[in-house]
């Protein structure tokens, strides 16, 4: 475990657990995009650049913007008027920590860590861009289906509903 | 402690974050974005899986995070979309008031 690690580490679950503890929504997204932020320099010190930029492209980017305006739009920037926590949040709270128990305890008992570590692997743009077009074709045009029919369905559920007339 | 535990553990803590807010929330918003943080926390794996597993050559991982991120973006559209006609139907997203299915 090495010092970029922790501290890599340290900024994402502090910018995560700010975006799902603080109070105002917008400090929540800003939060958020802060643990995304670190999430993709992990990426990046696991040597998946790709993923990396993806990452930053898309919820740096895109993901937070758009929870950005669905705040804006429903005018619950304020949210100090309002309760935060749910009236389940005790059960909730009980829930996650009994999860985050058992998957510690499993990690920590496996014997799933490799003895010898491998070198840091190369993988090039080029290297991906031949495997989506040879090998995971069929998994990349299904994806492009599956946004396509995101997009019509986003659009269309956020539409202006017409008022029927009587 | 190998890397790829201390990674596996940091992914734990990352989904039970996520777990936490999307359960003890009230905001519609906060929940779907702790699902993100969930989904965000299985890709930490994938990749971790990917670089100390014994094939990194074969790109599995780093191809099943790229779609998963692809599947998640659209999760997050269509989501807010729906947040968004809940909102214009109920004229708010607080979710403890959302209880009744009949409208």
């Amino acid at each position: 475990m090495t010092v970029s690690f922790l501290i890599l580490a340290t900024l994402t679950i502090a910018g995560m657990a700010a975006a799902m503890g603080l109070r105002n929504l917008v400090h929540c997204v800003l939060a958020l995009t802060l643990g995304f932020a670190g999430l993709a320099a992990l990426y990046l010190q696991l040597g998946a650049q790709f993923v990396g930029f993806t990452q930053i492209l898309v919820y740096v980017g895109a993901v937070a913007i758009l929870a950005v305006f669905a705040i804006m739009m429903t005018q619950s920037a304020g949210g100090l008027t309002q309760q935060a926590l749910s009236s389940s949040w005790v059960t909730g709270s009980i829930v996650a920590g009994a999860v985050f128990a058992v998957l510690a305890w499993a990690i920590c008992s496996s014997a799933a860590s490799p003895q010898i570590l491998p070198s840091q692997p190369e993988v090039s743009v080029n290297q991906i861009g031949d495997a989506l077009m040879h090998r995971f074709v069929l998994p990349l045009e299904i994806i492009g289906l599956l946004l396509t029919a995101a997009l019509i369905g986003a659009v269309v559920l956020a539409m202006q509903e017409k008022r029927e007339k009587p | 402690m190998s890397p790829l535990t201390s990674y596996l553990l940091l992914s734990a803590l990352l989904f039970s974050i996520g777990l936490a807010g999307a359960l003890a929330r009230r905001s519609a918003i906060l929940v779907l974005i702790g699902i993100e943080l969930m989904l965000n926390a299985a890709n930490l794996n994938f990749i971790a899986f990917w670089r100390y597993g014994p094939n990194p050559a074969a790109l599995t991982g780093v191809m099943f995070t790229i779609f998963s991120i692809s599947v998640a973006a659209a999760e997050a559209a269509v989501g807010l979309g729906i947040i968004l006609a809940v909102y214009r139907h109920a004229k708010t997203t607080d979710l403890d008031q959302m209880d009744s299915m009949k409208g």
